[in-house]
């Protein structure tokens, strides 16, 4: 581990569903909100469609933590998405606990598209957590700043 | 029917056979004076007062004109000196036990009965019945009668108690000749007099509804609490009126939505230091609207609930809005309808004091700002400050009865306390409650404010993020009349735009199933929303049709064999996609 914890800068991925929380995020930009750069978005029409493996793989190739972002339950944009969601992530994380992987590096929030100003601060939240969990551990030394 | 001749003081002239008299001499413009008569009910023949000469050949008989049906060849006289002598007669007798009435006294100047033989009684009631007739057969409540007999008959109700079977509708106050029926008022004030909403139980809701159609308030409708009455009906020369509608549900296809559900007023009583419904004399925005109207229960008097007129009003500004512990937001159309108020005060009440209490003002459209200063020059009072109390806790005589509002004065630095007679509070325009159902139901979304969310705020700001809905007006946000018109124009041309093109695009990124790696578990099926998933019993296999699909890609996540795909996120294009925002 070549990085330490002064300098540690985590890396997120955000798996956010197109209809609220990348809109929320997009909200966050438009509304010039501030919140760390540490988080890196990738759309997806329903937070629903967040295959386990997906948040797997991004653990496996280095990222410290995991966000994934759907509508309130109630909301989604196909109706019961984020039913699965909510079913799939705590399933999900379980395995990651079995695995020696700290579940903390994977989060679920629920942000709407009005809500730009929670995502923000989701991001500083999970920034703050990660920053004191440490690099991930599956992270290869070259991958760590 | 068959039509008659008649005469009558000498002119010929023609009737349907049987017609009551009166009303043959009606139609010729011949007045005939009559107590007991009303048009909607049947005649009675008690007043006496429409008493004529009616010769059938060479027989001469006195009769009621009321109830005496016209038959041919019949000769009439509705003024001749015996006649007249029988009212003088008649009227002296009335007299004896009414002789205060003024309809009774106007009749006796006509005929020159000044000295009633029989003296003049106290009574108010002439028991002409109209009260006793109205109420049973029109109103169908049954509650008033005659009781006793000869000189002790009275109108009265069952053993002269309250009844239960009485709605208080009046109509009976309403018929009596001589407002010896008056409906007893319980509550104080011109405002519960005359309420601030609709008067009578038919009613246009506004000047400017649309469409404006008079509708039947059935918790108010006579007929709908005893089954009679339907005057409206035989009034009603359209033959509109129809009591037997009843509210449907009805299902219409449709291409586009536009949900244009707007706002309400915030609740004043929630704000206890403005102190709506402990004092009179305030009332919110859309009260004073209502007062302030030509159509409204002063006719457009300002005047406060004992019904005199104002020396001072108070317009409290941003009440509920840019507060943190109700709106944050701005209402937006306050400070300009406030502007209104004030200057249509000044303009209806001459020397009337107008104070505007407020925190900013944003007079932010075209000629607004002029519009402001102009009240300036009008000499309408602006205190920058937030009202903190209003009360009635008067310091000296002179402010009895006033109510009395407490604010910073932020540009003197002071304290104000200033007394005036109505205070207008301009409310928070809020989202209504059953914001968040539509909302669900629309599959649209709102925000923390409850208003509706646009798809985005410049570049898509009447759609959502569903297709073919769209939003307009305060839903969306509060906002202004010509900001709405604009917004509704938008959404409308918007709507039109997709139905003139007539077809729409279907969804690109939907979802497919590889038959060849399926093994027909039918978990997909289970997961869409949208039962675009069928499954092929014969082939065991599961596929999805496309104009079904909206590409959430549940089925993808959910599909244990991998064999789903979605497309333009396909299992690949994420991994390259967590590979590249790995890498840097």
């Amino acid at each position: 581990m070549s990085s330490t914890p002064d300098n540690f800068e985590p890396r997120i991925v955000a798996f956010l569903c197109n209809w609220c929380s990348y809109t929320g995020a997009d909200l966050a930009g438009i509304s010039r909100m501030n919140y760390p750069a540490n988080v890196r978005a990738i759309r997806l029409m329903c937070s629903g469609s967040v295959k386990p493996f997906f948040i797997m793989s991004a653990l496996h190739k280095g990222a410290d933590g995991v966000l994934i972002g759907g509508c309130h339950i109630g909301d989604c944009h196909y109706q019961t998405g984020n039913h699965l969601t909510k079913k799939r992530i705590p399933i999900t994380r379980e395995l990651l606990g079995a695995l020696g992987i700290d579940p903390r590096r994977v989060r679920l929030e629920w942000i709407s598209a009005a809500e730009g100003q929670e995502f923000a601060e989701v991001i500083h939240e999970f920034v703050k957590e990660l920053k004191a969990l440490g690099p991930n551990p599956l992270a290869g030394g070259d991958h760590a700043h | 029917m068959k039509t008659i001749k008649l005469k009558i003081n000498g002119i010929e002239t023609e009737a349907p056979d049987r017609t009551p008299l009166l009303q043959a001499a009606e139609r010729m413009g011949i007045r005939i004076p009559t107590l007991c008569h009303h048009p909607l009910l049947e005649p009675y023949g008690v007043c006496r007062i429409c008493t004529v000469e009616v010769r059938i050949r060479n027989r001469v008989r006195m009769v009621t004109a009321c109830n005496y049906p016209v038959t041919n060849g019949i000769e009439v006289f509705t003024d001749s000196e015996r006649v007249r002598r029988n009212r003088r007669m008649i009227l002296e007798w009335m007299l004896a036990r009414c002789g205060h009435v003024p309809v009774l006294n106007r009749l006796a100047e006509e005929y020159g009965v000044t000295e009633p033989r029989f003296g003049r009684g106290d009574d108010d009631c002439i028991l002409c019945g109209l009260c006793v007739k109205v109420c049973s057969e029109v109103v169908g409540a049954n509650v008033l009668g005659f009781f006793d007999r000869g000189p002790n008959r009275t109108v009265s109700t069952a053993y002269d108690r309250t009844s239960d079977r009485c709605i208080t509708c009046g109509a009976c106050a309403q018929v009596c000749p001589t407002g010896a029926i008056r409906i007893k008022d319980d509550q104080e004030g011109i405002y519960q007099a005359m309420p601030m909403g609709p008067l009578t139980s038919i009613n246009i809701d506004f000047m400017q509804a649309v469409p404006r159609k008079a509708v039947i308030d059935r918790d108010s409708c006579i007929h709908f609490k005893t089954g009679k009455c339907q005057v409206c009906v035989d009034v009603c020369e359209a033959k509109a009126i129809d009591h037997k509608q009843e509210d449907r549900v009805e299902e219409v296809e449709v291409g586009t939505i536009l949900l244009t559900t707007g706002f309400q007023l915030q609740d004043p009583r929630v704000l206890k230091e403005y102190g709506y419904g402990k004092y009179k004399n305030i009332m919110t925005s859309l009260d004073f609207e209502v007062l302030n109207n030509a159509g409204g229960p002063t006719a457009g008097k300002i005047l406060t609930a004992d019904g005199k007129v104002p020396k001072s009003i108070g317009i409290v500004h941003c009440v509920g809005s840019r507060d943190q512990k109700y709106h944050e937001y701005c209402s937006r159309v306050c400070c300009m309808y406030a502007l209104k108020f004030a200057h249509l005060i000044k303009e209806k009440i001459h020397g009337c004091e107008v104070y505007n209490f407020y925190i900013d003002m944003r007079c932010f459209g075209k000629g607004y700002e002029e519009f402001y200063n102009r009240l300036l020059r009008e000499g309408v009072n602006f205190v920058r400050g937030k009202v903190a109390e209003i009360n009635d806790a008067a310091l000296d005589p002179s402010e009895e009865g006033k109510l009395i509002m407490r604010a910073e004065d932020t540009m003197i630095g002071v304290v104000r306390r200033i007394p005036v007679d109505m205070v207008v509070l301009c409310l928070a325009m809020e989202a209504k409650p059953e914001a968040k159902h539509l909302s669900h139901l629309f599959s649209c979304s709102t925000g923390k404010d409850g208003f509706f969310t646009e798809k985005h705020p410049k570049l898509a700001p009447v759609s959502t993020p569903a297709d073919g809905i769209f939003i307009a007006g305060a839903c969306q946000g509060p906002k202004d009349i010509p900001d709405t018109v604009a917004q509704a124009g938008a959404a409308a041309s918007a709507a039109l735009s997709l139905i003139q093109r007539g077809e729409v695009e279907t969804e690109a990124v939907t979802a497919t199933i590889q038959e060849e790696m399926c093994s027909g578990c039918q978990i997909c099926v289970g997961v869409c929303p949208y039962t675009a998933i069928t499954y092929d019993k014969g082939k065991n296999k599961s596929s999805i049709n496309d104009a079904l699909c909206k590409g959430c890609g549940t089925c993808v996540a959910a599909c244990p064999a991998g064999a789903a795909y979605q497309k333009h996120f396909r299992d690949q294009q994420i991994f390259a996609e967590i590979d590249g925002i790995l890498a840097i």
